[in-house]
């Protein structure tokens, strides 16, 4: 079965085919890109056209990778006990699976999605080299070995924050998703907002890509952002001339704060826009 | 199969395993793609390509490896595409280059060979848009700037800057950014790094302390006490002051490996770079260095004393580059190169001064002894050892 998409999703071929090879051959997918192309919605999307379950690991910097697997929660076994409980005699009844278990447990083929993996220490992904290779463990304090009933789909999203050791790149597939062109986008602005008027859009995007290639950003905005703005341009009705209209607000593009994430980047615009005025 | 595939990615230095040629034999057979050129391009990318810096160069190998399957001449099909004859695309082209890029082209082979790599160049950019995906630049190698060609000349990257020792250089020039992302030979530099890896408890208390809480709960007669502890982190701050230009491009490959392996090791790091000698001004990038320069002084009041710095440059430069006022090859400076330096050790705990230059080498030049007083000794050569010795006293 090969991912083709869904109607809120659109793949490139490549990313597609990225796929594809990660689910025939069993191994990790490891997505990188800007910000906001869709990372994270491509784990999502994917579970929901295959029908199955999305188990959902975020990372953060205090993520330990055996956090993934279980955890021995101490502190209630030693409350337990000293309450008298009879539960505290058996260790199983403190063991705490993390999300790769329940994705090993799970009946139907799940997909896992590690959502932002250079967040972790260095060490993080050295630390699950074997258990992504085998999709197997063991848990000391039962002296059990868990295998994967199935192995998951598992999806990996990095934001390049770190470099990621070469031992668990070997272990994985790549895909870098490339921001998307000005016909790609209006394909994903279609998927999103099908009602939106044609030279809305057009105006719209024309602006979006203006402001792309402005140099010194600190930010630049990407597909999310697009979508958010395109939505209160819709909420608030506003016409394509207000848009082309440079003189408007100090040269600001309306509703420029769903666009613009940073206050540098904003009077960075401002001065352009004043500059462009008086030439 | 494939093996003389593998052996040109790996001849055009990607970084590929056997593991990885497997993984994609294995693809083939289950038949991810069937007979598809570009589909094949897609999956061994996936496959075989762990970085997206490392595209450039995949497209570069699988352009040149399937040169024989799509050949193309590159000017007769320019001179279709454009309605030009070829005589007038090498005029314009030659009339395009400065006497140093013709040196420069010499050094490569001539302009036969360089219109071959841009013929391969040409053909890799028809590849990608077969794909339908963009034209990225990932810059450093290309001796075609970034557009590649352009129908009125082609635009040559200016490499290296050929003088040394500049006495006064007033002609505006662009340096390489340094990329970090420079092959990863580096390795033992980040083994070297990692001693730096100073393990500090600060922060919330997070973690459950066992042994504390147990010894606790012991004293209370059983009465459980739990104790926590902070999590452990990497707290180690630095700053890395790197010296460009100059006498130092012949030292560009090492510092860029130390560059690159420093990326990954600390939780803040921060780079900025000089020219010769520190002065008032730094730079963060090195290409808007005219434009955005940083004061060094709020540079001070900006980082704590506890960071640490590590300044890399050869140290070989003029003496009154050090220690006149107006000394500076580039602009005149009010204070004195040595001035800014004492004031950078003065409020600094811990600086060294790491030198590609061989230590051996270091007495036949003036300035390395300046230097090496100014930063109280602390200086070591750019090697494996010193980098651990001067770890060690950081």
């Amino acid at each position: 079965m090969k991912f083709e998409g869904t109607k809120n999703y659109v793949a490139s071929e490549s990313l597609k085919l990225a796929v594809h090879a990660a689910m025939l051959l069993e191994k990790p997918l490891l997505i990188k890109g800007e910000p906001g192309t869709g990372k994270t919605m491509l784990a999502q999307e994917l579970a929901d056209s295959l029908g199955t379950e999305l188990i959902q690991w975020h990372i953060k910097s205090t993520t330990k990778a055996q956090q993934g697997l279980y955890e021995y929660d101490a502190v209630s076994r030693l409350r337990d006990s000293q309450l008298g409980d009879e539960k505290v005699h058996d260790i199983a009844n403190y063991i705490v699976k993390g999300k790769m278990w329940q994705s090993f447990d799970a009946d139907v083929r799940p997909v896992l999605l590690i959502d932002e993996i250079d967040k972790a220490d260095i060490e993080f992904p050295n630390d699950l080299l074997l258990e992504l290779d085998k999709m197997e463990f063991h848990v000391y304090e039962t002296q059990e070995r868990i295998v994967a009933k199935q192995r998951p789909i598992v999806i990996i999203t990095s934001n390049n924050e770190k470099e990621l050791p070469d031992a668990f790149l070997r272990r994985c597939f790549f895909h870098y998703i490339d921001f998307p062109n000005k016909d790609e986008m209006q394909q994903i602005i279609e998927v999103h907002h099908p009602h939106i008027k044609q030279d809305l859009l057009t105006t719209a995007l024309e602006v979006f890509f203006q402001l792309r290639e402005l140099p010194h950003l600190k930010k630049k905005p990407s597909t999310s952002e697009l979508l958010d703005w395109l939505k209160l341009l819709i909420a608030e009705d506003i016409e394509p001339e207000v848009l082309r209209d440079k003189s408007n607000k100090g040269g600001l593009v309306p509703l420029f704060g769903a666009l613009l994430k940073n206050e540098q980047d904003v009077s960075l615009l401002q001065k352009l826009a004043f500059m462009s005025k008086r030439r | 199969m494939l093996i003389e595939f593998f052996l040109t990615l790996r001849k055009y230095r990607l970084k590929t395993s056997i593991r990885e040629l497997l993984d994609l034999i294995n693809a083939l057979k289950n038949q991810a793609i069937f007979a598809d050129i570009d589909a094949f391009y897609f999956l061994a990318r996936t496959v075989l390509v762990k970085d997206e810096t490392q595209y450039d160069r995949f497209d570069k190998a699988f352009a040149d490896y399937f040169s024989g399957i799509q050949d193309l001449d590159v000017l007769s099909a320019l001179k279709q595409a454009y309605q030009i004859p070829e005589d007038w695309l090498r005029k314009e082209f030659e009339k395009n280059l400065s006497p140093e890029e013709k040196a420069q082209i010499e050094a490569m082979g001539g302009l036969d060979k360089l219109m071959e790599t841009l013929k391969k160049r040409f053909e890799e950019q028809k590849e990608r848009h077969a794909g339908g995906s963009k034209w990225i630049g990932t810059g450093g190698t290309s001796p075609f700037g970034s557009g590649g060609y352009n129908p009125e000349g082609v635009r040559i990257g200016e490499d290296q800057p050929r003088q040394r020792k500049a006495v006064k250089v007033w002609q505006q020039r662009q340096y390489k950014n340094l990329d970090a992302n420079t092959e990863i030979s580096s390795r033992t530099m980040k083994l070297a790094l990692k001693k730096l890896r100073r393990f500090a408890r600060t922060g919330a208390s997070e973690k459950l302390d066992l042994n504390g809480t147990i010894s606790a709960t012991a004293k209370q007669g059983g009465m459980l006490d739990v104790h926590m502890e902070p999590e452990r982190h990497n707290a180690v701050k630095v700053l890395m002051f790197f010296d460009i230009g100059g006498s130092m491009d012949d030292y560009i490959k090492t510092c860029e490996e130390l560059f690159s392996a420093a990326h990954s090791e600390f939780k803040h790091l921060s780079f900025f770079y000089f020219h010769n000698c520190l002065y008032e001004h730094v730079w963060e990038g090195n290409i808007r260095r005219r434009s955005e320069s940083i004061d060094t002084m709020s540079l001070i009041n900006r980082f704590g004393r506890d960071y640490k710095v590590i300044f890399v440059g050869d140290a070989t430069m003029g003496p009154y580059e050090i220690d006149a006022p107006g000394g500076s090859v580039e602009h005149w400076n009010q204070e004195s190169g040595s001035s800014w330096l004492n004031k950078i050790t003065n409020h600094f705990d811990n600086v060294v001064w790491l030198n590609p230059q061989p230590e051996e080498h270091w007495s036949y030049h003036y300035s390395i002894g300046m230097m090496k007083s100014l930063m109280k000794d602390k200086m070591y050569p750019l090697t494996l050892d010193g980098i651990g010795r001067a770890i060690k006293e950081l």
